[in-house]
């Protein structure tokens, strides 16, 4: 088996000969070892590679963005990692949804011919937007998880 | 814990499960599957390393947050949570919008309803809407690579604009 000539980051870590079939070197380049050390401190080397193996090659170069991503939110908050993001993201959209509906009562009160055309918008429901969330997440589980957090931070969900 | 059953990582690693055993608190018995996919996507031991680096009182948190991380990677191998993010964001984007527009239409309410004040040109009201918007807009889709990108800064810049924690932040 050829060896790179050039290690890549995963092997330079991993001080081991970097093969020419490198499942990592394609997204560990050798100039940036901040990368694979982050993914590594959290994953860790095997998880990755195998997690890379059971995916199409053309979808690798995403799933190690998303897992450096996720890797870095870990390690700069490391009880809630990406899902404070998430929380965030959610609260966002609570109140945004509540000064979308207040604006629109405005709008019945001041003209209440336009209520029912608002501008062509799409009515936004909350039950939509959960049911679309959860078709994003694994199921119950997570959102039992969700509901821990409330337990132990209060003000966070 | 004690002379009880091992707990879900113990089973899993089939080892002795001790009395300060760190997963026994946060991963009993009747739910395997919790610690298997946890286990699956971090490593048992990186998981211990994690754990044993915060205060006790944080670990259960840390534990359900890792969980969800990884359900979430195990369902969509490719973009785990970054995924729902990047979903999020489009939700909050499209509702910026509709705000945006909900918010002009009511200027132009009071406008048209305000007999003193003259009547905007319809250029104008334009000009109102593409302000309300620029400022109100989120960037658009794939904004997760820009995370990518500036991960350092995302969880600071978004904690500025939400102290939703207080005290809670460690």
């Amino acid at each position: 088996m050829t060896m790179n000539p050039r290690r890549c980051a995963a092997c330079k870590y991993l001080r081991r000969k970097c093969p020419s079939d490198c499942i990592f070197s394609p997204y560990f380049p050798s100039n940036n070892p901040q990368r694979f050390a982050s993914v590594h401190r959290i994953y860790g080397a095997s998880n990755v590679a195998k997690l890379l193996q059971q995916l199409p090659v053309d979808h690798r170069a995403e799933a190690v963005e998303s897992l450096y991503f996720e890797a870095q939110c870990r390690i700069e908050d490391p009880v809630y990692g990406c899902v404070r993001l998430i929380f965030l993201l959610q609260q966002q959209i609570h109140n945004a949804e509540s000064q979308l509906a207040k604006t629109r009562a405005q709008i019945a009160v001041l003209k209440p011919e336009n209520a029912n055309h608002n501008s062509q918008v799409q009515p936004f429901e909350i039950t939509d937007q959960s049911d679309n969330f959860n078709s994003f997440l694994p199921g119950q589980d997570c959102v039992a998880d969700l509901g821990h957090f409330n337990q132990t931070s209060s003000g966070f969900l | 814990m004690g002379g009880n059953s091992p707990c879900a990582s113990c089973k899993l690693l089939r080892r002795r499960c001790a009395k300060d055993c760190i997963f026994a608190p946060y991963f009993p018995s009747d739910d395997p599957h919790k610690f298997a996919i946890v286990h699956k996507v971090f490593g048992a031991s990186n998981v211990s390393k994690m754990l044993q680096e915060l205060p006790v009182q944080q670990r259960a948190d840390a534990v359900s947050s890792l969980v969800y991380e990884a359900n979430a990677r195990v369902r969509d191998p490719v973009y785990g949570c970054v995924g729902a993010i990047s979903f999020l964001q489009n939700q909050v984007s499209q509702l910026q919008m509709q705000l945006a527009v909900a918010q002009a239409e009511i200027l132009c309410i009071q406008m048209q309803q305000e007999p003193m004040v003259p009547t905007p040109q319809l250029d104008q009201l334009e000009d109102d809407k593409s302000f309300l918007l620029q400022h109100n807009l989120l960037p658009h889709h794939h904004q997760y690579l820009n995370f990518a990108n500036s991960s350092t800064n995302v969880i600071q810049d978004s904690l500025k604009r939400e102290s939703i924690f207080g005290d809670m932040v460690s």
